[in-house]
């Protein structure tokens, strides 16, 4: 019975029970043993990114997820962190300041703070629509800014500095990149647990009510504005310190992270991984690295296809991959799961299909564009592609009508599967609730 | 001696050219039951906006406990210990039931903004959900989200929220808008407890809710109050049944007569 209620409401943990300590042991575990299995230095310099980003798509998501905020510029307080972490960690290194390399991510973090005070009491005055544009407008400003200062941003060439500076800690200099990722790890797991801590705060619920009904909200004593000025800020802190991290990581820092390319992959990704459960984020910051790292190195066009399932995802699984996980869950708690393999098998296996076709077809144009040069042969998933041949076109697009053809029909089926799935499981839980 | 918790004095509020609420008084004394009455477009759903704070007054006065409160925003207003519900279910429909509640409790209690404590340990402020809770029936569904209510249940939670933070002055916007027979009378007496000792102003068009539930009774006609008294005198006053109750009134009655 317990286990079907923690399958029901698992992000509703009690104080002090198993469950919890469980899902942290093993977080923290992940984050421990990670670099021993990927041990290679590119899966290295990939995972301290990881790191980052987790600590910076959860901060993202206290606004859009738990306070209903949606942010177009918060790139800026991730990236004015970055600056001047890079700047203090040069003055460290110059012995004008003497501070520990490791606390240079909480310089970075309070820099985030004080700028989303300064800049969030303008923005988190309106909500809403208004409020998305004041954050575009401000993250435009500070790009333009970050051209018109070259002696703080460093114009083209950015700022570098090196993290090996100051006295080294009992033997720990932070230049192997492992002993980096584990100061990351550490600042990802202690994040982790403050912002998910934030959640169970008084001033946590108020901002999921703001998000909610923030009509409402004003009738039982609190000034809505106020919630989202704080909860702005508490995000701002923690997207400095991700800005920081990266600093230590990348050792030099460009004028690219503040701007909007930054503030968008922040908010495709925590909407990909899922604002609705506090775990989503971490997905989808996995999924950031995963994507910026590996998938554009494999092809040329990984920002269309990333475009493809993004929008994919806001059209059928608005929830993102989280809540994907958390309704599957829910049926494997009733025991329904398995009855759903063999149509997930199907889906997976005819979405394949529609992803070659479509993929071949991409890959070619792209070729022709970009690569023509090279002449019209390329490489597609091991076969060989000419993309001014007739027959390539045609056996692409074959492909891709059969794969379109059959997803529909495997997509219809499981629909109504889906739905009887569903059915019963309500019928279960009445059931239960008029015997208790 | 009765003190006097709510007043207005010639309170007028024009949207546009229009003047909704054409110089309003009423004088509302501590712990009494008012109902305010009035046909459709009279201002009663605006009254309940302007002295709440939703909406700024143009001129008059209101004053909660002696002190002035227009002007104010609707926080601070709810601070000073006035609260209010919505004819349509204002809830924080992707909480629980026990959330919704528990949010309502937490200003009152002196919890702010705290992000240094945590929910699960303030023992004041479930223990008040819990007796809230009880109170209005819906302890058995406290883990349900708000959204999957059934209507019955969403005004409930409406009123709950509302009386939670322990508020001096209630002002309930139509409570039992849109429910059955049964259901209204279960309802009226559920205000009846949930409301005991307070000061009540309710906006109301079931006139056996009406003469149940209220001490006195406010008739708001083009956004004056034409009378103001018990039920027996408003019902007895020719102006009102002139302007208002001669047709309604005469209609209800007609209809309690034919069952």
């Amino acid at each position: 019975m317990t286990h079907v209620h923690a399958a029901r409401k698992p992000y509703h943990f009690k104080p002090f029970n198993i469950g919890r300590w469980l899902v942290w042991g093993l977080y923290a575990l992940v984050l421990f043993v990670a670099p021993l299995l990927f041990t290679s230095s590119l899966s290295m310099t990939m995972l301290s990114q990881m790191g980052v980003a987790i600590i910076a798509c959860l901060a993202f998501n206290m606004l859009l997820g738990q306070g209903g905020m949606l942010s177009f510029g918060h790139a800026v307080y991730s990236g004015l962190g970055s600056f001047f972490a890079i700047h203090t960690l040069n003055l460290v290194s110059a012995g004008q300041l003497a501070l520990p390399v490791s606390l240079v991510p909480l310089v970075a973090g309070l820099f985030g703070l004080l700028f989303a005070a300064l800049l969030g009491y303008v923005t988190t005055k309106k909500a809403g629509t208004p409020f998305a544009m004041i954050t575009l407008g401000v993250g435009e400003l500070v790009w333009a800014m970050s051209l018109m200062f070259p002696g703080f941003f460093g114009g083209e060439g950015g700022i570098s500095g090196n993290r090996v500076a100051g006295q080294p800690f009992l033997g720990i200099t932070f230049g192997p990149q492992s002993q980096l990722y584990y100061l990351i790890a550490a600042y990802t797991l202690v994040c982790t647990g403050l912002m998910f801590a934030f959640t169970r705060t008084p001033l946590g619920r108020m901002l999921n009510a703001v998000r909610d009904n923030p009509e409402r909200v004003a009738f039982i004593g609190y000034s809505t504005r106020h919630v989202r000025y704080l909860a702005f800020m508490a995000s701002g802190l923690f997207m400095g310190i991700a800005g920081g991290l990266a600093a230590l990581n990348f050792e030099i820092v460009t004028a690219e992270v503040v701007g909007a390319q930054r503030s968008g992959a922040y908010l495709l990704f925590t909407f990909l991984g899922g604002a609705v459960f506090f775990f989503g984020p971490i997905i989808g910051a996995v999924l950031m690295v995963l994507a910026l790292v590996l998938l554009s190195e494999l092809t040329q066009a990984w920002l269309l296809y990333l475009g493809l399932v993004f929008m994919f995802m806001v059209m059928y699984a608005p929830g993102g991959i989280s809540s994907l996980i958390m309704m599957n869950l829910r049926l494997a708690g009733f025991g329904k799961l398995r009855a759903l393999w063999a149509s997930y098998l199907a889906l997976a296996g005819t979405a394949f299909v529609i992803l070659l076709g479509a993929g071949a077809m991409i890959e070619m144009i792209y070729h022709l564009q970009l690569d023509a040069a090279l002449g019209p042969k390329l490489k597609f998933m091991g076969a060989s592609l000419d993309a001014k041949s007739f027959d390539s076109w045609f056996g692409a697009g074959l492909v891709l009508l059969t794969g379109l053809a059959l997803f529909e029909l495997t997509r219809r089926e499981f629909a109504r599967h889906w739905g009887r799935i569903q059915e019963q499981v309500e019928q279960e839980i009445k059931k239960r609730a008029a015997s208790s | 001696m009765t003190t006097v918790a709510l007043e207005l004095r010639d309170v007028r509020k024009s949207f546009g050219k229009t003047e909704i609420i054409r110089g309003a008084s009423l004088s509302v004394n501590v712990g009494e039951r008012v109902a305010i009455i009035g046909p459709n477009g009279a201002g009663k759903s605006t009254l309940f906006n302007l002295i709440s704070g939703r909406f700024g007054s143009t001129s008059g006065d209101i004053l909660l406990n002696g002190r002035k409160i227009d002007g104010l925003e609707p926080f601070q207003i709810n601070r000073l210990g006035l609260a209010r519900s919505f004819q349509v279910s204002n809830l924080f429909t992707r909480l629980s039931v026990f959330e919704n509640v528990r949010c309502a409790v937490l200003w009152q209690l002196g919890y702010k903004y705290a992000f240094w404590r945590f929910l699960a340990d303030l023992r004041d402020a479930n223990d008040r959900t819990e007796e809230v809770l009880e109170m209005i029936k819906l302890d058995r569904r406290r883990d349900v989200l708000a959204m999957n209510l059934t209507y019955a249940e969403q005004r409930a939670l409406e009123i709950g929220i509302t009386i939670a933070g322990g508020s001096q002055v209630i002002l309930l916007d139509e409570p039992t808008a849109g429910m059955s027979k049964s259901e209204t009378r279960r309802f009226v007496s559920l205000i009846r407890e949930v409301t005991a000792g307070k000061t009540l102003l309710t906006v109301e068009h079931d006139m056996g809710v009406v003469f149940g539930l209220a001490d006195r009774i406010a008739v708001l006609v083009y956004g004056q109050v034409i009378a103001f008294d018990v039920p027996e005198a408003v019902r007895a006053n020719p102006r009102v049944q002139e302007a208002y109750l001669g047709s309604v009134l005469a209609d209800a009655q007609a209809a309690e007569a034919g069952h």
